[in-house]
């Protein structure tokens, strides 16, 4: 009984979460596949990890925060471009890419001395 | 720049009020900048242009190597002259940052064809960057409160004894550039939260490389920041600007931290930051979260999905901290950490931590000398913000308490809470003198002042108002004023008073009063140190209390075996036990570390106190503390420490007594008093009659301040 209605109620939340989705301005889902990307890449280096083992400590390391470093900073342009939100309204999204662009160069540089 | 601006704005002469008041801020600060690096060179003055105490030594040299050798040989430089035969990679254990500074601004000065001396560069980058401190406290203030709670701030903080107890001229340590480094980063990254900008987060990430290139202190930003940004979720003040300020700055300023070789996979690994992580995953799921709920519009579910996340979220961090734990991937906190948490700690299960004096618990009399009138203005402002919570005034806050509770703790931290002290009490003086001049400028009605935001004028009005129909506020008011004048008056003079007086000496010359109100300088460590320098091989190995290695190695140019960086525990307690051993014990003991030399401190001639007769005891429980042969009881009588004819026998005729003591019964210290004759403790010695087996004298400086000794080779075998 209570499993069956349990099923029901994800079934049900998925349904309304993907509706609510849809309507998504298509810049923002680019976005968001961008983001899906970088965690799902920084997932599969770390089961690498988990079975291979993490020798080289700062490849790893480099290699997973490269990964995380992109997610956050896009999260951080999806934030600032989104039209909904209302604490960034003066901000122009040509400002917003800028710095996301800038923040990814300095975040790159490092991890590339970091990588070794 | 100042007069630039003058000459612009005085043509048309009559300025426009805004520009008035651009003008005199202006001024106000570049009058700030130039008191705050005057104020700081009493001691060049008064002494010369020399390094101070014991660490800036190591500075010192470590600076001359890097602009000698170029960065490269610095970064992978090996030190053999320390910690023999141990030796020490001082490229990957040092934090860089105030050397590379030093360097560049030499290179800067050169290639301005300025021919200074790197010494002169060294002795000076404290105040310089004590002056930049107060550029930044000015920002600092006018972000969180007003352009004239910036001022007072950087007004405060320039002459404050707190900070100049660390940043006078000559005091080459870290701590000079990395208060500096501190205050500039908290800076950025409450900027980056008001602004929500990703370009703040990164300069302030910036900020925070330069903090962990400078100073071990950055753990405290490292915690500080994460608590802030709980304490804002908790309370329901969590924005969208906070996420891409803490994000931004956490990943970007860790990944930088991580080049700094002493630092390196600390930032994962260590309990110390572990806090910052776990608020960086909690910030992820709190936002997903709350976009998930913002995308539903049903209540009941999203009730059911947040009991999925939040359940799965916790069961995944408690699994994954602890396998970190348990695996020993995680390091537990340290020592160190512990004993700020815990005050006591330090003193119970580390001896080499307690030993130092600037880790002791802070008296309150020293809080009264540091910060004098801020000590009650700190509440005050307190007040203020609290009145006008904000994002940055909630940050002041937090900074300030947690700083103050640290500065309980250990004397060396009111240091770090003297910028928070000075913004806080800047903005109840700036607070409060606003509100008496408009007092006093409105014309029986209320002037309502176009400045203040929102509902502060609206306060304001009522109160005014409310004021009115009390008698004599105007004369209040001016009263008031008055004293806020004069307390801030005697604060500067106090604050000169102090520097004077208490820090500016540079404790490497010694300056006393003569009987006749003269003043005797005692230069006896230099001498010591030139004469090694001089007539001893450049191989010898010198040994002496660790205090001393830093300086044995800049100045001397010989070999130690301990010195003030203390990695290694064991090895400063097998000088102990030497030291603390009767002659021939301790003479196997040197022979076994290649000891040439021994070199003691001894104050009994001139009334030192801070010698190695005094700080004996800790010798003997460090020693102890891993070499259970050396017994601290041994060398106490009834629990009480002396050296005149009561003393424990073990204590008469250990290494140290002896080396300290020797040949002083025959010497008359004052008038009136036997031979030998210890100043120093007020006492005459116990044993006059002192001869040594194993060693001999080699110098004694002119006021016996510094004695050296050789240690004989092994005689024949037969």
């Amino acid at each position: 009984m209570g499993r069956s209605s349990s099923t029901k109620d994800a079934q049900a939340l998925f349904h309304s979460l993907r509706s609510a989705y849809a309507a998504t301005p298509v810049n923002l889902k680019i976005i968001d596949l961008y983001v899906g990307f970088a965690v799902f890449t920084a997932l599969i280096q770390v089961v690498y990890m988990a079975i291979v083992g993490s020798f080289p400590f700062n490849s790893f390391l480099s290699g997973v925060l490269s990964c995380v470093g992109t997610a956050v900073l896009a999260v951080c342009l999806r934030i600032q471009v989104n039209k909904e939100n209302k604490e960034f309204k003066d901000l122009p999204p040509e400002r917003a890419f800028a710095d996301f662009v800038l923040c990814n160069l300095v975040l790159h540089l490092v991890i590339m001395n970091f990588l070794g | 720049m100042s007069s630039m601006i003058s000459s612009d704005l005085l043509k048309p002469f009559k300025l426009k009020t805004k520009q008035q008041e651009l003008l005199i801020r202006v001024s106000i600060l570049c009058l700030v900048y130039i008191l705050a690096f005057i104020t700081r060179l009493f001691s060049v003055l008064r002494y010369e242009s020399m390094i101070h105490e014991f660490d800036p030594y190591f500075n010192y040299r470590t600076t001359l190597y890097l602009t000698q050798n170029g960065f490269y040989d610095f970064w992978n430089w090996f030190d053999s002259e320390s910690w023999y035969p141990l030796g020490r990679i001082i490229g990957g254990t040092l934090y860089p940052g105030l050397m590379v500074t030093a360097a560049l601004i030499y290179r800067l000065l050169h290639f301005l064809r300025f021919a200074v001396h790197i010494r002169e560069v060294c002795v000076l980058t404290a105040p310089f960057f004590a002056s930049n401190t107060t550029l930044v406290a000015y920002f600092f203030g006018k972000e969180i409160w007003d352009s004239g709670a910036g001022l007072v701030a950087a007004i405060l903080i320039a002459v404050c004894p707190g900070y100049i107890s660390r940043s006078v001229a000559g005091s080459y340590d870290n701590e000079g550039v990395a208060i500096f480094a501190l205050l500039f980063t908290f800076y950025l990254f409450v900027k980056a939260v008001n602004t929500g900008s990703l370009a703040w987060g990164l300069a302030s990430a910036f900020g925070y490389f330069y903090m962990v290139s400078a100073w071990g202190g950055y753990v405290f930003i490292i915690n500080l920041i994460p608590l802030y940004v709980l304490v804002l979720l908790i309370t329901g003040r969590y924005s969208m600007r906070l996420y891409v300020a803490y994000n931004c700055m956490y990943i970007l300023g860790m990944l930088l931290a991580m080049q700094i070789r002493f630092v390196g996979f600390q930032h994962v690994q260590s309990g110390e930051h572990m806090a910052a992580m776990g608020v960086f995953f909690l910030m992820q799921v709190f936002y997903f979260l709350d976009w998930v709920k913002h995308m539903l519009s049903d209540t009941k579910l999203f009730q059911a999905f947040l009991k999925i996340t939040v359940t799965f979220a916790v069961a995944v961090g408690a699994v994954a901290l602890g396998v970190g734990m348990v695996s020993g991937y995680i390091s537990p906190w340290t020592g160190r950490f512990y004993s700020l948490l815990d005050p006591t700690y330090a003193k119970d299960h580390i001896p080499i931590i307690a030993s130092v004096s600037e880790h002791q618990p802070t008296a309150w009399s020293s809080f009264m000398f540091d910060f004098h009138i801020l000590l009650f203005l700190f509440p005050a402002g307190l007040y203020f913000c609290f009145k006008r919570l904000s994002d940055a005034t909630i940050f002041i806050v937090m900074y300030g308490l947690t700083s103050l509770y640290f500065a309980g703790v250990m004397v060396r931290l009111i240091l770090v809470a003297t910028p928070a002290v000075c913004l806080i009490s800047a903005i109840a003086v700036s607070a409060t003198v606003k509100n008496l001049t408009v007092l006093l400028r409105s014309k029986n009605k209320v002037v309502q002042t176009g400045s203040t935001k929102g509902t502060s004028s609206g306060k304001a009005s009522s109160k005014a108002s409310l004021d009115q129909s009390q008698p004599f506020q105007k004369n209040g008011a001016m009263a008031l004023l008055f004293g806020a004048f004069y307390l801030l008056s005697k604060y500067a003079t106090h604050c000169t008073w102090v520097t004077s007086e208490a820090y500016s000496s540079p404790s490497i010359v010694l300056a006393a009063r003569g009987a006749h109100g003269n003043r005797v300088i005692f230069d006896d460590y230099r001498e010591a140190y030139f004469w090694l320098r001089q007539n001893t091989p450049p191989d010898a190995k010198v040994m002496s209390w660790w205090d001393y290695g830093y300086q044995i190695t800049a100045m001397g140019n010989r070999t130690v075996i301990v010195d003030n960086n203390t990695w290694n525990n064991t090895h400063i307690a097998t000088v102990g036990r030497a030291m603390s051993s009767y002659e021939d014990e301790a003479y196997e003991i040197m022979r076994s570390l290649d000891v040439d030399y021994v070199l003691v401190v001894f104050g009994g001639v001139t009334g030192y106190s801070s010698d190695d007769i005094n700080k004996f005891l800790w010798m003997v429980r460090i020693g102890g503390g891993v070499f259970p042969v050396i017994r601290e009881p041994d060398y106490l009588v009834n629990g009480e420490y002396r050296v005149d004819k009561g003393a424990a026998p073990k204590m008469l005729n250990c290494l140290m007594y002896k080396l300290s003591y020797y040949r002083f019964g025959e010497l008359v210290t004052e008038y009136g008093r036997p031979p030998g004759y210890d100043r120093a403790r007020g006492v005459e010695i116990g044993n006059k009659d002192i001869k040594l087996e194993h060693l001999e004298e080699a110098f004694t400086t002119s006021n016996w301040i510094v004695r050296i000794y050789k240690v004989k080779p092994p005689n024949n075998r037969w």
